[in-house]
């Protein structure tokens, strides 16, 4: 009786955690959504107006058909779309041989392969520069991309996934006649084809919200992507506070939905990109 | 390891031998872009600390001159200092904030759900989202939680405080990830462990300390590790929320390099920065993780 007491007083108490926490990481996110949808003279008004009134759009159109919004928009998506359709192809090749075929020095070149997972790549920026700017890649769009390609954990994950496919698949598609290429699309990829889901949208967040290297390889603001160009805004857009807002919701935004969309494969992503599941 | 498997490959019965077109295929790919853009840089970076070089043009070789240079660099040992004292700032919080919203999340019934969306949005935010959002809020004139608390304070403009604001930031914005990891170690606490320990009397924090503690020790330690070696890579958000300042005391070991390289063009100080850099980090993620291995012993 004691303990039944006792531990419903636990879960209260937790509930009543939980429900504090949540509110102090909700709160940035929600003041960030009101002070984007006031009037300008509201969002930097002393006294603090709480609630918007009346709530407007405005800034969301402003920002979106002047400036450079839509160009880093359109950079985003071009640069993370093509990252994560060629670290996939890349990665499941790669990872195919790794797991299917049998040469000379293949675990030595896997091991090799998964140096990059302890080199950090914030070492290699300063070469990387020099070689963007010996090809005449700084502030294009190939040079944002050619160093992301590289993705040693997709390889390690995936190879971890055809390993399990049963043997007698390969041996009876290799039997047919048919070609690696033709055995890897038609039988592992379908029958990963969960796995390969999760680390595309990991891989796809990822791109997306990588600051440290467009910010390195662009100082044009034409070329900037959305996290490099929104360190821009209050040069661009001025100090108006509620634009800045509205200009980083709509900067999380793709992101947040794509979580939301696929919160499951996302968290499958990032934990087998974590080495905990797979 | 290689050795065990060198020996079973010689007991295997007589291999066929190696069809090298597929395999070249396969792999070439990966390959190309991997040498070029991750191996190659990484030599360079060793080659450069050992030159006088500028960003653009490579010049010649100087010896050990750089890393001389660097070892009585008060600005180095600085950096350093701030870098240590971000961990420091991060490493248990977000580890322990981690574990906490993740216990509590798993407990939270109809709650669960909402709890996990809202704790890991931040994660998948940009960083810039992440730091204009706080710059309006920790806004010293104009912000929320200085009007709420009716003070005027400078959050990033205050040597003493610039650095607790920064990592308070960060485990915001970070922390759903550690939380992920911390759901998983506890999916794998079977029930009945906790089922039996109920039934041998055991309650509330006694549960915690013998029961989820131990068992979710092996996800601790990986948390710990990944986010010593993280909070030590500390960059973007320093240099987004106070710039280094004020008077550099919170510019971190990253941005050292990256005013070295790219404001004084000096490439092969730069470069000497980041092979030390890589040393540190390599040796505290070893040391980290014999003391966690010894603790779980």
């Amino acid at each position: 009786m004691m303990a039944a007491r006792q531990s419903v007083w636990a879960a209260v108490l937790g509930i009543m955690a939980l429900l504090i926490l949540m509110a102090i990481w909700v709160a940035p996110l929600l003041w960030a959504t009101l002070t984007a949808v006031k009037p300008e003279l509201q969002a930097a008004a002393q006294p603090i107006v709480w609630l918007p009134s009346p709530v407007t759009f405005e800034n969301f159109t402003s920002v979106l058909t002047t400036g450079n919004l839509p160009r880093w928009y359109g950079n985003s998506v071009a640069s993370s779309l093509i990252i994560t359709v060629f670290t996939l192809v890349l990665s499941a090749m790669a990872a195919y041989a790794f797991s299917q075929l049998t040469f000379p020095g293949r675990n030595l070149l896997f091991l090799f392969s998964l140096v990059g997972f302890m080199l950090p790549f914030e070492a290699l920026l300063v070469p990387l520069y020099k070689l963007m700017n010996n090809l005449h890649a700084l502030n294009t769009l190939a040079g944002i991309i050619l160093p992301q390609l590289v993705s040693p954990i997709a390889i390690f994950v995936f190879r971890q996934f055809f390993d399990q496919v049963p043997k007698e698949f390969r041996e009876a598609a290799v039997m047919d006649g048919a070609s690696e290429l033709r055995i890897m699309w038609g039988i592992y990829v379908p029958l990963s084809a969960n796995i390969i889901w999760a680390i595309a949208i990991v891989t796809f967040i990822g791109a997306w919200n990588n600051f440290l290297w467009p910010f390195i390889v662009t100082n044009s603001p034409e070329q900037m992507t959305i996290p490099v160009g929104l360190t821009q805004v209050q040069s661009a857009y001025g100090l108006h506070y509620a634009q800045t807002m509205a200009i980083a919701i709509l900067g999380g935004l793709p992101v947040i939905l794509a979580y939301l969309l696929f919160q499951r494969r996302v968290t499958e992503g990032f934990l087998s990109a974590s080495g905990l599941k797979g | 390891m290689t050795a065990v498997q060198s020996t079973t490959q010689l007991n295997r019965p007589k291999r066929a031998p190696t069809i090298w077109g597929p395999v070249i295929f396969l792999l070439l790919p990966f390959l190309v872009v991997y040498l070029l853009f991750f191996i190659w840089p990484a030599l360079q970076t060793v080659y450069l600390s050992f030159t006088q070089s500028g960003l653009t043009q490579t010049g010649p070789l100087i010896g050990l001159a750089n890393f001389k240079t660097l070892l009585a660099d008060p600005d180095f040992w600085a950096s350093l200092l701030h870098t240590a004292y971000f961990s420091v700032l991060t490493v248990i919080p977000l580890t322990a904030i981690g574990m906490a919203t993740a216990m509590l999340t798993k407990a939270g019934g109809r709650l669960r759900r909402v709890a996990q969306a809202v704790f890991f949005i931040p994660y998948v935010l940009p960083v810039s989202v992440a730091t204009l959002i706080w710059q309006w809020v920790l806004n010293p004139n104009l912000g929320v939680v200085n009007a709420v608390t009716n003070s005027q304070t400078a959050w990033f403009a205050d040597p003493n405080l610039a650095m607790p604001a920064v990592a308070a930031v960060t485990v915001w914005w970070t922390v759903g990830f550690n939380m992920l990891l911390f759901l998983a170690g506890l999916q794998n606490i079977p029930l009945e462990t906790y089922e039996a320990a109920e039934l041998d009397g055991a309650r509330g924090f006694q549960v915690f300390r013998y029961i989820t503690w131990p068992a979710l020790w092996p996800t601790t330690a990986l948390v710990l590790t990944l986010q010593l070696v993280a909070s030590f890579k500390i960059f973007s958000q320093v240099y987004l929320l106070t710039g280094g300042g004020p008077f550099n005391s919170t510019r971190v070991v990253l941005e050292y390099m990256y005013d070295t390289a790219f404001t004084n063009t000096d490439a092969g100080y730069a470069s000497a920065i980041a092979v030390v850099f890589f040393v540190v980090i390599l040796v505290l993620a070893l040391l980290q993780n014999l003391l966690l291995n010894r603790g779980r012993s």
